[in-house]
């Protein structure tokens, strides 16, 4: 028995030795928090590193891990990930922060890269994506599209991210239609298609004609297309769910990013303690076609993509309120990122209590 | 009033699933064995439902690969813990990790993809009837099937003859045992019904509730629904009492959310949970009847002596 | 055909040692094949499953990071089911632990000296056996069943915590993510050997629960009265005993060894009472509870090999990038096999062909 065993031993120790060998290539690796066919938040990571494979494939070699708990669990799979010959990490979640940064100053000749966080070192850069420019145009079509005045948003958990999500939706609906309303309800999951469809029933039996969702399954766009009402998709495409109810979707598109950025670590050009925020001029999130709304809607979308692209707006712009009637933002006035990251407020004119 | 109905229909739609979960669980549980794998039973019944439907294009054909498919993982479970007389607990959890797994790996192909519905019920006139024509006429054929199962199951256990004696090796299996019954053969048949069922609850909910298949989209709906058998204290009629109750406030909490109460949604969220344990305790103290319908043997491994 | 089971008159010494062996070589088996169908290397794969994560130091501390939880919680659980009170509550148990223990750093950062620790450990214990206490006194006044009221409050406490890491316990300066601040040095859990490892005591206070509660169980009145009372409640009546003073006992030590291993996760391995602060450890240590057939030194084992199995399907990912669903699939057929070779510790298995059927069948 033990001599088997010391011969299963023996002999898989060569094979991995030998692929060890084999493989010269750069190895970029990936740490999910997720499953990396969830339909959502993952899937849309995953995607990007299978675009670093077919276009760096022969000079890059790609590895990852998926449904890694956050906490030491995540700083586990760092360590090995460092250990075992990673040139650079990606750590895709928020909640790997505090994990990335001790994993990064045990191990400073390995490049980290953190997704959607707000602390850096030398060999740590952040990336994140500004999906509130895509938030404010799906507003802005909601504000022309709904008949009762009143949207839907289903939602996952109070952070900045999300609630920066529902100001933008907000406050492009209110620039096309000053009295819109909003209804939001968490369902304190990113993911339970059954809650989040059952979410949407209790807002359109309350009256929105229009849903839309931060919260990862097609669960709510499946009862939009049922109840024959509209809705946005979220993180993909999700036309095939809602043909007749999805009016466009918000994108998520890492793979340019992650191509970018390894070919930099391969160069040498790549740059810790930067904080990348990148919006819809750089192609990191894109707008799905704009799809079962009528022209003069449409050609809004396109217009108000274009002015966002080139920069000449920007979603955050004054005059605007917070919910309590203070003034948040003056005439003209522009919120800094560092604002927007943080955001733990509401803006005028969401029917909903933030919890403080 | 449509809203009402609206509301009610929302209610259904949510309950089901654990009901027909529930109910298979209450028989297996009344023949004195404790399958904790609901939940890998049903995630397993979810994928594979989702992923026949689409292959052939037929619901129906769908349905019955779930019911086929939670059997076959339930028939693992009973050979560990009816034949080698494993703990029930811990092969029971071991079946949910390994439902959980199973199902991702089959469903890693099916994931995005747009699934088909199992169309509702919809008699001309009957189903157009205001207020309530919706509700009683025109739900998913599942629902029917759930409230059937139900009854057919209270029928089976207290008017028939082999539900006498299912109950009775649930509450000694040695007795039974010495009266010549063949405690092992119904164990193998309880357990396989309360598979069947739990791979219907999956179907229920990747061709009904959400027509999609996402991982792990029971999301602990097979923990609830085994709750909800101790909740009723194995009898029948109070599993529909606990799966609507627990469904009711499910959907209330979300209604009181968009409603903008600007209560912790973390609270809201907790209450089905609450309720559960508040309604338990007001119904259980009837100390006599709980125990005259608890399974004496419930989770004991039985080997018929020769 | 079919199989049978005939009763050893007594539990075989030869099967308790060779069964976890039989089940190695059965996994070792299933393992090739499912590698195989993959298309992975199978020897590969087996070494870096269970090889790998043990060559190495700092894996070794990885694999106690993991292990000390379940061990911990293990122990109190399999007190708990000894005595016949199902308590499947234990994550709940365990996240009130680590709440309560962390009150101290969070609400009065000041207090920062030796006995900073040690309170913390108290608290944790006593929050986690607090929560634990409700369903016990259900069970007792009310007659209410402790599996649901135990499981369902899990659910609550998750939601509890959820709600502070995310509002009152936020850190004012954490950009408003959840998660509290971090806790100073004096109210973490220090490492056993930072050079070599991140493995903190708290490992090492799960193994010491494992030996006081084992010892209590064999030599102590208390075990006597455990053991009796499960087996037999009537019998424990007649010697005396309470099932009443018992069902709290069970809930308040496992409760209380679940809150114990929360604050021993949230000081020694997280540092910061986050959202999130158990990956379902309350729930995979029922199996390890099992697994170490009740016996509080035979979870250290059994928490040791569930924890390989963890780091094990991690590895496997990472390097041959076998997907995390096959590590879920392979975890749970290992422990079909531990669980079905147990058998034979108090059973013969004899395959009979004599059913009757069966033969016409095979002459037809």
């Amino acid at each position: 028995m033990k001599k088997i065993l010391f011969a299963l031993a023996a002999s898989a120790a060569l094979t991995v030795a030998s692929g060890a060998l084999a493989a010269d290539k750069y190895k970029a690796c990936f740490i999910y928090v997720g499953s990396k066919t969830d339909g959502g938040w993952t899937q849309a990571h995953d995607i990007g590193r299978q675009m670093v494979d077919k276009e760096l494939g022969d000079q890059v070699e790609t590895a990852y891990v998926e449904n890694v708990p956050e906490g030491p669990d995540a700083e586990r799979a760092l360590e090995r990930f460092a250990r075992s010959g990673c040139g650079i990490i990606f750590t895709t979640s928020f909640g790997f922060m505090d994990q990335t940064l001790a994993v990064a100053e045990k191990f400073p000749d390995v490049k980290f890269e953190h997704a959607t966080g707000y602390k850096t070192a030398p060999n740590v850069t952040t990336y994140n994506s500004r999906f509130y420019e895509g938030r404010y145009i799906i507003g802005q079509i909601a504000g022309k599209m709904s008949k009762t005045g009143t949207a839907g948003y289903i939602a996952s958990f109070p952070i900045p991210e999300v609630v920066m999500g529902i100001n933008a939706f907000l406050l492009g609906a209110r620039s096309v239609n000053p009295d819109f309303k909003l209804k939001v309800v968490w369902v304190n999951s990113w993911f339970d298609a059954g809650k989040e469809a059952d979410a949407a029933k209790a807002l359109i039996d309350q009256g929105v004609d229009i849903l839309t969702q931060h919260t990862d399954s097609t669960g709510p766009m499946q009862v939009a297309e049922e109840r024959g009402i509209k809705a946005f998709g979220q993180a993909f495409d999700q036309i095939s769910a809602g043909p007749n109810a999805q009016l466009t979707a918000i994108e998520d598109t890492w793979g340019p990013y992650y191509v970018k950025e390894i070919k930099a670590a391969i160069d040498g050009t790549w740059k810790g303690g930067q904080s990348t925020w990148d919006g819809l001029k750089d192609g990191i999130l894109t707008m799905a076609p704009y799809t079962n709304m009528p022209d003069d809607v449409k050609a809004m979308a396109e217009a108000t993509e274009a002015k966002i692209k080139s920069g000449e707006l920007h979603p955050f712009t004054g005059p605007v309120n917070k919910q309590d009637g203070t003034v948040w933002l003056k005439e003209g006035e522009v919120s800094d990122d560092g604002t927007l990251l943080g955001m733990n407020f509401y803006v005028e004119g969401v029917d909903d209590k933030l919890p403080q | 009033m449509d809203m009402f109905q609206n509301i009610l229909l929302t209610i259904a739609t949510a309950s089901t699933p654990l009901l027909i979960a529930a109910i298979g669980e209450l028989v297996v549980e009344r023949s004195g064995v404790l399958n904790l794998g609901v939940e890998g039973m049903m995630v397993i019944g979810a994928v594979c439902g989702f992923a026949a439907a689409l292959m052939t294009g037929s619901p129906w054909i769908g349905v019955l690969a779930a019911i086929i498919a939670g059997m076959l993982l339930s028939l693992l479970f009973g050979f560990l813990a009816i034949s080698l007389a494993t703990n029930q607990v811990a092969t029971g959890l071991s079946l949910t990790l390994l439902g959980i797994g199973l199902s991702g790996m089959i469903g890693e192909n099916f994931v995005g993809q747009a699934g088909i519905r199992l169309p509702n019920l919809d008699i001309p006139v009957l189903t157009d009837i205001p207020m309530l024509g919706r509700l009683i006429f025109g739900q998913d054929p599942l629902f029917y099937i759930s409230l059937a199962l139900t009854a057919g199951v209270m029928w089976f256990l207290f008017k028939t003859r082999t539900g006498l004696t299912l109950r009775a090796i649930g509450d000694s299996h040695k007795s039974a045992h010495a009266l010549g019954i063949n405690v092992l053969k119904y164990r193998y048949l309880a357990v396989m019904f309360g598979g069947g069922c739990a791979g219907l609850a999956g179907a229920h909910l990747s061709l009904v509730y959400t027509p999609q298949w996402v991982e792990n989209m029971t999301a602990g709906r097979g923990w609830i629904a085994l709750a909800l058998v101790v909740f009723a204290s194995w009898r029948p009629w109070r599993v529909i009492g606990g799966a609507y109750l627990f469904g009711a406030v499910t959907i209330g909490q979300l209604h009181a959310q968009a409603l903008g109460f600007g209560i912790p949604s973390q609270f809201l969220s907790s209450l089905p949970y609450v309720a559960t344990i508040v309604v338990l305790v007001l119904i259980s103290r009837n100390r006599r009847l709980t125990v005259m319908n608890t399974p004496a043997s419930l989770a004991q491994p039985f080997v018929p002596d020769r | 055909m079919r199989l049978e089971l005939i009763k050893r008159p007594q539990q075989s010494a030869f099967f308790s040692a060779v069964s976890p062996l039989f089940a190695l070589l059965l996994t070792l088996i299933a393992g090739v094949i499912i590698f195989t169908l993959l298309g992975k290397p199978p020897l590969a794969a087996l070494y870096t499953y269970f090889i790998e994560p043990l060559s190495e130091v700092w894996q070794l501390h990885e694999l106690a990071i993991k292990a000390g939880p379940l061990i911990m919680i293990a122990v109190g659980l399999s007190v708990a089911y000894r005595s016949n009170n199902w308590n499947i509550g234990a994550e709940g148990q365990f996240i009130m632990g680590g709440i309560a223990g962390s009150l101290i750093p969070i609400l009065v950062p000041g207090f920062q000296n030796f006995m900073t620790l040690p309170l913390m450990l108290i608290f944790g214990f006593a929050g986690g056996a607090l929560y634990g206490a409700i369903p016990a006194l259900l069970k007792t006044r009310f007659n209410t069943n402790e599996i649901l009221t135990s499981l369902m409050l899990v659910y609550v406490a998750q939601l509890f915590l959820d709600w502070l890491a995310r509002g009152v316990f936020r850190d004012p300066n954490g950009n408003n993510f959840p998660g509290s601040i971090r806790f100073p040095s004096a109210a973490r859990l220090p490492e056993i050997d930072p050079a070599q490892g991140a493995a903190h005591w708290g490992f090492v206070l799960s193994i010491v629960a494992a030996v006081i509660v084992w010892a209590m169980m064999q030599y102590s009145l208390k075990g006597f009265e455990v053991k009796l009372l499960g087996e037999s409640p009537r019998a424990g009546r007649f010697a005396g005993f309470s099932s009443a003073r018992m069902v709290f006992f069970a809930f308040l030590l496992s409760g209380g060894l679940a809150g114990l291993a929360g604050i021993s996760e949230v000081s020694g391995a997280i540092g910061q009472l986050r959202e999130n602060i158990s990956p379902g450890y309350g729930f995979t240590a029922i199996i390890v509870a099992f697994l170490g057939r009740l016996n509080p030194i035979g979870t250290i084992a059994a928490g040791l090999v569930l924890a390989l199995t963890y780091l094990g399907g991690e590895g496997a990912q990472m390097s041959l990038g076998i997907s995390d669903k096959v590590a879920r699939v392979f975890q749970g057929l290992i422990l079909f096999f531990v669980l079905g070779c147990d058998t034979l510790i108090h059973y013969r298995i004899r395959l009979v062909f004599g059913d009757p059927a069966a033969k016409t069948a095979a002459e037809g």
